[in-house]
C-alpha cells in the first residue's frame, strides 16, 4: 500500500516537470510567433546607437579672421550583412569612386565584421554627398553618415595649423575616449589643442527599419547622450602677416617667425617651401600627403620650429652683452682688425674688409669678426679659468632661450644645441681654451638654434633683458586665457643699460652709414637688427661639402616700445642684407604700417627664387 | 578489471545530452560577446575561449569522478558537505564583493564560487540521510532533520546575499516529495505561492470572499462521512490563509527590498511601458521575440550584439538562442533539457539504493529549477532571478558545479549495472 503510494509520486515528480516545460515552450511561441507586437518590433524595427559628432571647434586668428573652419561632409558607411544585391558598378559612378577599390573596401568591410559599420568611402564632399543621399535607398546596407571636414579659407599656415585625420589603432589602445572611424589632430594646432576642439562626442539610439531609414528615437531620446559642440580658440597668429610672409618666402628655402615681444604672442610663423592646407582634408588627404612626404623640398618639414642652424653673427649680440655685464669690454673698447683675427698662422678668423679699428657700436654695426674674437677670448680665458668662465658664459647664453625646449604650445620643437663644458671636454680630451672654439664668438662651431629660438632672443633684447614664452594660443570661446606659464616674464641677468648700448648697434646696422642692412630702411621707423651669414656643409658622397651660406637676419621695432621682433632664415641665400633684411623689413612695414610703399622691392624678393640653383657650384 | 569495464555501463545518452548543451552553450557565447578584434573562437582573452577550457576541465572532472568509488560518496558526504559549509562561511569574509554580494572568491585571476558547489554537496548529505534504514519522512523529528540539512547553506547563501542561489534549494521539496514528505506539504507551498500573487494583484476583500468561497464549496465535495471530521481542518487552512493574505502585503513592503519588488512587479505587468527597470527586460524579450520561428541566423542577431540584452553570456544566453535561431533553436535547448531532466529521473527510478534514487531525483530537480527560472525570466514569466542556465551560461564555478552534480549521478548509475 505504502510503496504503491510512493511509485505513484514519481509520475507526479515527472508530469510537474514536464508541465513545467511545456509552460517554457508554449511562452516562447506565444513571443515569437504569435506576438504581433514584439514581431513588429523586431522584423522592422532595429535599435542602434548611433555616434553623434560634434562639430570640431573652428580657429581663428588674432583679428578674428577665421583659419580654420568646418563643412559638411559624408561617410559612406556600410553593414554587410544587409546589403542585398548590391550595383556596385552605380556605387562607383555615384561616388566616383573605382570600381576596384570599392570591391575592395566591401570585402574588408565584410572581413572587419558582418554586423558594424564600415566606411566605404570617406569625406564625401557635400554637394555629391547630398545628391547621393536622394539614391542611397536603392543600395539596402549602405548609407550615409554626416561627418564635418575642415576647411581652410585662406590658405596659409599649414604646419601651424596641423590636420586631422584618422585615429592609429595604437591611439585608441590608450585613449578609451577614441572609437575606430574617429578623427584625431596629427599635427600643429590641432594636436595640441585637440582636448579642446575636438568637443564630446554624443550617442542616440534611434529606431531603424529594414532599410536602415530612421524611424525617430528610441524611447523619445532618453537613454541618448547629448554631443557636446568643440571650443573656438583664437590664435596670435595675424592672418595677413602669415600671408604676406609666405608670399615673400615663396620658391625659397627657409622660415620667419614673428612674436610680439611685449606679451610673447607669435604673430607669424613661416615655414617655406609650405602648401595648400585643404591638399590634406577629405578624400585627398591620403594621396596628397604621400606627394608631400615624398617631395625633396620636404614642405611637411616645419623648419621654424625644428629646423636646425647655426645663429652666425647675429649671436655677436649676445657675446657683446655678455661681454659688457661680465666688463671684459664697454661701449668705448675698441678692437684691431685686419681681415681677420690671427691666433696662429693656422688658426684664424677671416673678416670683410673695413676700418679698423672699431669700437662696439661699429663693430655690430659692420658686424666684425676680429672685435668678437677678442671679446669671445677675454671673457672665456679670463684668469687662465676656462672651463669655469665658459660654463658661466654658457648660462648667460641658455638664459636667452637657447639650448633647450621652449616650452611652449606648438605640437613640436627642437632643443637646439649650446655646447657645455662636457661637451668640449669630450671635443678636445688633451686641453681646450677660448681659442680651441673661437667659432662660438661669431654664432658657429656646434651651435645650433632654431627660428622661433632666434626670434624669441631677438625678442628678449627687444625687451631689453626678459622674454615672455612665445605661443599661439590667445583665447578659447572669444575668451581670453592666461597660462602663467606664458604671462611669466622669464629675466635675463644682464643690465639695462648694456642692452641699450646693444641695442643702439643694432640700430646702427640699419641707419648707420656702413650698416650691413641698410636695405632694410624705412622712412619714419627705427628697426634695430643684425644680419648673420651661416655657412653650411653638408656630406656629400661621403666628402665635407659647403653649400652657399644661409641668409640670417633677426630685427626688431619700434626701437622704443617694441611692437615686432622677427627673425627670418632663407637658406642658401648668401648674405645677411641679400634676402634676410630685406623680407624683415618689408614684414615690419607692412605690420606696423598696414600697407608696403617699396612694390620694386617688394617685387624683386617674391619672384626671385633660389630653388634651382645649382648648390654644389655656389660654394666660396 | 572492473575500472577497464566501467564505460560499458555509462549512460551515454546523458552524457551526449550533457556535451550537446556544452557545445550549444559555447558557440552561443561565441555569437553574444563577439569581439571584432577577437574573431577566433579558441581565443584565450575571450569568453567564448575560456569556456573552452571550462568545458575540457570539466570534462577532465567527469573522468575522474567515474573512475572514484562510489564508497566517497557515501561515506564521505559529511565531509564533503562540512567542507562545502565552510566556504561558505567564509566568503562573506575572504570574498570579494561583486555587484553587491560577496559569493565569490579571488584567488589570483581564478574565481571560484562556492553556492555552486554547495549543490551537489548538500545533495550527498541529503541522499545518505534518507539512505538510512527505517528513516522515514512522515516523522516530524526526520523532517526536521532534512529542514536542517538544506536549510543551512540556504541560510548561508542569503547571508550573501545571493536569493537566487538560495532559492534553488527548495526545488529539493520535489525529491523530498518522492521519498514521503506528506502531500500536504505540497499543497501548503503552492497554495502559499498562489496566494502571494494574488494578494498583491487582487485587493484583499476580494481575495477573503474567493477564500472563504473555495473552502465552503470544498466542504461540499467532501463525502459527507467525513465531511463532519474535515470541517476544522478546513477552518484552520481558511484562517492561516487569510492571515497569510494580510501579512503578504507586510512582507512585500518591509522584508522584500526596493528591486525585488521591482522585478515582481515587471512581472506581474505593473510597471509601465519605458521605465529603466522594465528596458532590460523588453530587450530581452524583443531578442528573443525577433527570432521569429527560424531565427536571424547564427552571429547574425543585432539585439544581443549591440549590447541591449545585460549579462548576455552568462544569465541571458537564451537570448542569444531564441534570437539567432527562433523557435527551432529554442524547441531543441528546452528538449535536450528536458530529455535530459527525464532521462534522469527514468533513471534515478530504477536505482536499487535510496541513496542513488534521492541523489538522482535532486540533480534532476536543481537542474529543472535552474532551467525553468533562468528561461523563464528571459521570456518574462518568471520575476529576474541571476541564477545561471545549467551547461550553457559562461562561467567556471557554474559549469564546474553542474558537471560534479551530473557525472556523481552517471558514477552512482554506472554502478547500479556493476553490481549486476
Amino acid at each position: 500500500m505504502k510503496k504503491g503510494n510512493l511509485q505513484s509520486r514519481k509520475n507526479g515528480v515527472l508530469i510537474t516537470f514536464i508541465i513545467g516545460g511545456i509552460i517554457l515552450l508554449l511562452n516562447l511561441l506565444k513571443l515569437q510567433l504569435f506576438t504581433p507586437a514584439y514581431k513588429k518590433l523586431a522584423e522592422n524595427n532595429v535599435v542602434r546607437k548611433e555616434i553623434v559628432y560634434p562639430a570640431r571647434g573652428s580657429v581663428y586668428d588674432r583679428n578674428g579672421t577665421l583659419l580654420v573652419g568646418n563643412q559638411r561632409s559624408y561617410d559612406l558607411m556600410v553593414i554587410p550583412r544587409m546589403v542585398k544585391n548590391l550595383d556596385t558598378a552605380a556605387l562607383a559612378k555615384y561616388t566616383d569612386t573605382p570600381l576596384d577599390y570599392l570591391r575592395y573596401k566591401l570585402k574588408r568591410a565584410k572581413r572587419y565584421s558582418r554586423h558594424l559599420p564600415s566606411p566605404l568611402v570617406k569625406s564625401i564632399e557635400k554637394e555629391s554627398g547630398m545628391r547621393l543621399l536622394e539614391r542611397i535607398h536603392q543600395f539596402p546596407g549602405i548609407y550615409l553618415e554626416e561627418r564635418t571636414a575642415r576647411h581652410y579659407p585662406i590658405p596659409i599656415a599649414a604646419n601651424v595649423l596641423g590636420y586631422i585625420s584618422q585615429v592609429s589603432p595604437s591611439t585608441i589602445k590608450k585613449k578609451p575616449y577614441y572609437f575606430r572611424n574617429d578623427n584625431i589632430g596629427i599635427t600643429g594646432v590641432e594636436k595640441t589643442y585637440e582636448d579642446t576642439l575636438r568637443g564630446e562626442k554624443g550617442f542616440k539610439y534611434i529606431n531603424k527599419d529594414v532599410h536602415s531609414r530612421s524611424k525617430g528615437s528610441y524611447e523619445g531620446g532618453k537613454k541618448d547622450i547629448k554631443s557636446t559642440a568643440g571650443k573656438d580658440i583664437t590664435l596670435t597668429l595675424d592672418a595677413n602677416l602669415q600671408l604676406y610672409a609666405e608670399k615673400l618666402m615663396q620658391n625659397k628655402k627657409g622660415a620667419i617667425v614673428a612674436i610680439e615681444p611685449s606679451t610673447g604672442e607669435i604673430l607669424t610663423l613661416v615655414s617655406s617651401p609650405t602648401y595648400d592646407p585643404n591638399l590634406l582634408i577629405g578624400r585627398r588627404r591620403s594621396k596628397n600627403y604621400m606627394l608631400l612626404e615624398k617631395d625633396t623640398l620636404t614642405p611637411l618639414y616645419d623648419r621654424s620650429l625644428v629646423g636646425l642652424y647655426p645663429p652666425g653673427s647675429t649671436f655677436k649680440l649676445i657675446n657683446a652683452l655678455i661681454g659688457l655685464q661680465e666688463g671684459v669690454i664697454s661701449p668705448s673698447t675698441s678692437f684691431p682688425c685686419s681681415h681677420g683675427w690671427r691666433f696662429s698662422s693656422k688658426l684664424k678668423v677671416g673678416c670683410h674688409s673695413h676700418r679698423s679699428p672699431l669700437n662696439l657700436h661699429q663693430s655690430i654695426a659692420q658686424s666684425c669678426n676680429a672685435y668678437y674674437c677678442y671679446t669671445f677670448q677675454r671673457l672665456i680665458d679670463r684668469n687662465d679659468n676656462t672651463r669655469i668662465n665658459y660654463g658661466k658664459w654658457a648660462n648667460y647664453v641658455e638664459s636667452f632661450g637657447l639650448g633647450n625646449f621652449l616650452n611652449n604650445d606648438l605640437h613640436t620643437g627642437k632643443r637646439g644645441k649650446v655646447p657645455s663644458v662636457k661637451y668640449n671636454d669630450n671635443r678636445y680630451p688633451f686641453s681646450w681654451k677660448a681659442p680651441t672654439v673661437i667659432s662660438l664668438a661669431i654664432g658657429q662651431d656646434a651651435l645650433l638654434v632654431t627660428p622661433i629660438q632666434m626670434a624669441n632672443m631677438c625678442a628678449a633684447i627687444a625687451n631689453r633683458g626678459h622674454f615672455y614664452t612665445p605661443h599661439i594660443l590667445s583665447k578659447v570661446n572669444k575668451k581670453s586665457i592666461t597660462i602663467e606659464q606664458f604671462t611669466t616674464p622669464k629675466k635675463i641677468d644682464i643690465d639695462k643699460r648694456h642692452f641699450e648700448t646693444v641695442i643702439d648697434g643694432m640700430q646702427e646696422v640699419i641707419d648707420g652709414q656702413k650698416g650691413t642692412a641698410k636695405n632694410a630702411r624705412i622712412k619714419g621707423i627705427e628697426i634695430c637688427g643684425k644680419t648673420g651669414t651661416a655657412e653650411n656643409f653638408v656630406k656629400k658622397n661621403g666628402k665635407r661639402v659647403q653649400l652657399k651660406d644661409h641668409s640670417i637676419f633677426i630685427a626688431f621695432a619700434p626701437k622704443d616700445n617694441p611692437k615686432i621682433a622677427i627673425a627670418v632664415y632663407v637658406e642658401n641665400a648668401g648674405w645677411g642684407s641679400s634676402f634676410g633684411s630685406p623680407i624683415a623689413s618689408l614684414l615690419i612695414e607692412e605690420y606696423l604700417t598696414g600697407t608696403v610703399e617699396r612694390p620694386a622691392l617688394e617685387k624683386k624678393i617674391m619672384e626671385a627664387n633660389l630653388l634651382d640653383e645649382d648648390l654644389d657650384n655656389e660654394t666660396h | 578489471m572492473r575500472r577497464t569495464s566501467i564505460f560499458k555501463h555509462i549512460d551515454w545518452v546523458i552524457v551526449f545530452l550533457f556535451f550537446a548543451l556544452c557545445v550549444i552553450g559555447w558557440t552561443s557565447i561565441y555569437s553574444a560577446a563577439f569581439q571584432e578584434d577577437h574573431p577566433s573562437i579558441f581565443d584565450r582573452t575571450q569568453e567564448y575561449g575560456k569556456q573552452v577550457i571550462w568545458i575540457l576541465t570539466s570534462l577532465f572532472l567527469g573522468t575522474i569522478i567515474l573512475f572514484t568509488s562510489e564508497k566517497l560518496y557515501t561515506r564521505f558526504s559529511w565531509v564533503i558537505y562540512g567542507v562545502s559549509m565552510l566556504s561558505l562561511l567564509l566568503v562573506p569574509f575572504v570574498g570579494k564583493e561583486i555587484g553587491g554580494a560577496r559569493s565569490w572568491f579571488h584567488i589570483g585571476s581564478f574565481s571560484l564560487q562556492p553556492s555552486e558547489f554547495a549543490k551537489f554537496s548538500t545533495l550527498l548529505l541529503l541522499s545518505s540521510f534518507l539512505n538510512i534504514p527505517l528513516i522515514n519522512l512522515k516523522n516530524f523529528k526526520n523532517q526536521l532533520i532534512t529542514a536542517a540539512i538544506i536549510g543551512f547553506p540556504i541560510l548561508l547563501i542569503m547571508l550573501q546575499p545571493d536569493a537566487g542561489s538560495a532559492l534553488v534549494y527548495c526545488s529539493l521539496i520535489f525529491a523530498l516529495y518522492r521519498e514521503g514528505l506528506p502531500a500536504w506539504y505540497m499543497w501548503a507551498i503552492f497554495t502559499c505561492i498562489v496566494l502571494f500573487v494574488s494578494s498583491l494583484l487582487l485587493p484583499i476583500p476580494w481575495l477573503i470572499f474567493s477564500i472563504l468561497l473555495i473552502s465552503i464549496a470544498y466542504t461540499f465535495t467532501r463525502n459527507v462521512k467525513t465531511r463532519a471530521k474535515q470541517i476544522p481542518y478546513i477552518f484552520v487552512a481558511a484562517i492561516l490563509s487569510i492571515l497569510y493574505s494580510f501579512s503578504v502585503e507586510y512582507i512585500y513592503t518591509n522584508v522584500l527590498q526596493q528591486h525585488h519588488r521591482n522585478r515582481i512587479d515587471l512581472i506581474l505587468g505593473k510597471i509601465e511601458l519605458g521605465s529603466d527597470i522594465r528596458w532590460n527586460l523588453d530587450q530581452s524579450k524583443i531578442a528573443i521575440g525577433s527570432g521569429g520561428f527560424s531565427g536571424r541566423g547564427y552571429l547574425d542577431g543585432t539585439q544581443t550584439k549591440f549590447n541591449f540584452v545585460p549579462e548576455q553570456s552568462t544569465d541571458f544566453i537564451f537570448c542569444t538562442i531564441g534570437e539567432e535561431w527562433g523557435s527551432i533553436g529554442s524547441f531543441v535547448v528546452i528538449s535536450l533539457f528536458f530529455a535530459l531532466i527525464c532521462r534522469i529521473l527514468v533513471k534515478a527510478e530504477k536505482q536499487r539504493s535510496t541513496f542513488s534514487r534521492v541523489y538522482g531525483y535532486g540533480v534532476a530537480c536543481i537542474l529543472f529549477l535552474h532551467v525553468f527560472v533562468n528561461i523563464g525570466m528571459t521570456i518574462g514569466i518568471v520575476p529576474v532571478i541571476g541564477i545561471p542556465l545549467p551547461f550553457l551560461s559562461y562561467g567556471g564555478s557554474s559549469l564546474w558545479g553542474f558537471s560534479i552534480l551530473l557525472f556523481i549521478f552517471i558514477r552512482l548509475d554506472a554502478q547500479r549495472k556493476e553490481i549486476l
